[in-house]
């Protein structure tokens, strides 16, 4: 048994952790990353000298000394942080992010930060500044983004789970290239303090898992409000693991017809088309749903957020952290420091928001921007007077070669066309593995459900999971 | 689209190699012509979305706390001088 520990869900981990210890986990975990990191470059750091075991064992907290894997744009105190952009490398925490606070009460062992597109700005973990990130099924494809780090862990079993942060599918789209579980909770579901700001009214923070179970455990101790985010909200948590039942008789699960449009693989079309099958079969009612102003949403999703990503990384001006490129002036200083501290993705939406917020310019993007964007919200909220949960693809494809969309950033953003709509309307939804093409890539399909409605997302998930079993299937590394 | 790159990154503080202000520029420009068919959209009825979930304005009472934070933030700044933030001299350009 010993010898599978890497492959334990946090469930098991948990379980065998609290008897004994979770000490021979952490040293199995280690040598595995010892071993494959090197290919997979999902970690940017780990130091199992640096990991806190609560102690004394047994333990008695939830998580009991389970080792969990965070993205590195949650501030961990004492450790580095860096959003992988060399405009923060070697930049320490001086505080935790309230998710880290709450991971270490619950007696979970921060164990390792992992890769990311720089500011989590991309679909495929490749804008990073410490090298690309590869997907554990075919190592010559990405991982997805920007939680690709994150999702490759999981799935390569170098990480028994992990945080990972949502703005347009950055949780949703790598857990689907990856097989594996992700999961954005709820706009305001969890707080967002420490959590280093992309798109404010978007950001939010979600787990990567390898089960439904764990992501409804994880969701157990992330969740709530939060004084130190004045946008998390104020809803009573339940216990989300009670929602893991085997049934879905009775629900109503809406397939939107702009979903399964042309740009879908047909591959991953008939994957999620069987999924809709599975449900029907176990006794849900599948209906067809409108979600009218679908195409609108990656163009508004384009304005909305460069427009906050423009404003928030405009901290980052070599004065009070991170990089400084020193100068003959202050101002020269910003602009040097800018230059040489971000990558090209990260100034393309910095120059990109910066011009939709510029004088002239703001009523025509920016506002048109966010009144397309109560058309897309209205859209749901339409669609959940029909259906409980829709049911779509999580991204049109399956995982893409490194350096396929790299020089075409339109290409790039339209690979998040199915995740970005969610956050635009800051409602819950999760990726789960449906299936494989003929090359055995992991296939994702994403359910979405009412604001604060991760129950539902959970119970049709795992009624899902249960019944495929994909989650047995793992890579070959 | 006539997008002013230089104006831009002015706006922005950022210094751009001649080399990838040309890949930018074309960059953007593809971008905001996509951008560009939200126009025909009529949202004069339309109320920009200003929260996603209709929350109202949250309040906290205006209050000194004391705080331990100077000397942890000062730690991992790049120049510092005693409990200041150090920068070089502000002058007008030439």
């Amino acid at each position: 048994m010993s010898d599978n520990l890497h492959q334990l869900t946090l469930k098991k981990a948990i379980e065998i952790a609290s008897k004994q210890s979770a000490q021979p986990i952490l040293k199995t975990l280690t040598e595995r990353i010892k071993v494959l990191n090197p290919r997979i470059n999902a970690f940017l750091r780990f130091d199992p000298e640096k990991i806190f075991l609560p102690s004394p064992a047994p333990y008695p907290l939830p998580l009991s000394g389970v080792p969990i894997s965070i993205k590195d744009n949650i501030c961990i105190q004492g450790r580095q942080t860096t959003c992988a952009s060399k405009i923060l490398a070697g930049h320490v925490s001086p505080y935790d992010a309230t998710v880290i606070e709450k991971l270490k009460n619950a007696g979970a062992a921060i164990f390792g930060q992992c890769n990311m597109d720089e500011f989590a700005f991309g679909s495929s973990s490749e804008t990073s500044a410490f090298g690309i990130v590869r997907n554990p099924w075919d190592l010559e494809r990405v991982p997805g983004g920007s939680s690709g780090g994150s999702a490759a862990a999981v799935a390569a079993d170098m990480a028994i789970a992990a945080l990972g942060s949502d703005t347009g599918g950055s949780i949703r789209q790598p857990a689907s290239f990856c097989g594996v579980v992700g999961l954005k909770p709820t706009y305001g579901r969890v707080s967002r303090y420490g959590l280093i700001a992309f798109g404010s009214s978007f950001d939010q923070i979600g787990s990567i898992t390898k089960t439904v179970e764990d992501s409804a455990i994880l969701l157990n101790v992330l969740a709530g409000h939060d004084h130190r985010d004045s946008t998390s909200a104020n809803e009573p948590v339940p216990d989300y693991t009670q929602a893991l039942k085997r049934d879905v008789r009775g629900l109503k699960i809406g397939l939107p017809a702009e979903y399964f449009v042309n740009g879908l693989d047909p591959e991953v079309a008939k994957s999620v088309q069987a999924a809709a099958e599975t449900f029907k079969k176990l006794g849900a009612e599948i209906k067809s749903v409108s979600l009218p102003h679908t195409q609108y949403a990656v163009a508004v999703y384009y304005i909305v957020a460069v427009a906050e990503a423009s404003s928030n990384l405009g901290r980052f001006d070599g004065v009070e952290y991170g990089l400084r490129v020193p100068a003959k002036d202050l101002r020269e200083m910003y602009f040097e420091t800018r230059d040489q501290g971000f990558g090209q993705e990260a100034k393309r939406r910095i120059l990109l928001g910066t011009f939709v917020l510029s004088a002239g310019y703001y009523e025509a993007y920016y506002l048109k921007g966010q009144k397309v964007r109560t058309l897309i919200r209205q859209d749901f909220e339409r669609a959940f007077k029909e259906a409980d949960l829709l049911l779509c693809p999580t991204a049109p494809t399956a995982a893409f070669k490194i350096g396929e969309k790299m020089e075409d950033p339109l290409a790039m953003y339209l690979s998040d066309i199915f995740t970005i709509p969610v956050n635009l309307a800051g409602i819950p939804a999760i990726s789960i593995p449906c299936g494989f093409t003929s090359s055995n890539l992991p296939i994702g399909m994403q359910l979405m459900a009412r604001p604060f409605d991760e129950e539902t997302l959970f119970r049709a998930a795992f009624t899902f999971e249960q019944e495929s079993e994909l989650y047995k299937r793992k890579p070959n590394l | 689209m006539a997008f002013d790159i230089e104006k831009i990154a002015e706006l922005a503080r950022l210094n751009l190699k001649p080399e990838e202000k040309k890949k930018l520029e074309k960059d953007l420009e593809a971008i905001l012509s996509y951008v560009e068919q939200l126009s025909t959209l009529d949202t004069s009825k339309v109320e920009p979305t200003s929260h996603v979930l209709n929350i109202e304005n949250v309040f906290r009472k205006d209050e000194v706390k004391p705080a331990q934070v100077r000397d942890e933030a000062l730690k991992h700044a790049p120049l510092v001088d005693g409990k200041f933030f150090k920068v070089p001299k502000v002058v007008e350009k030439e």
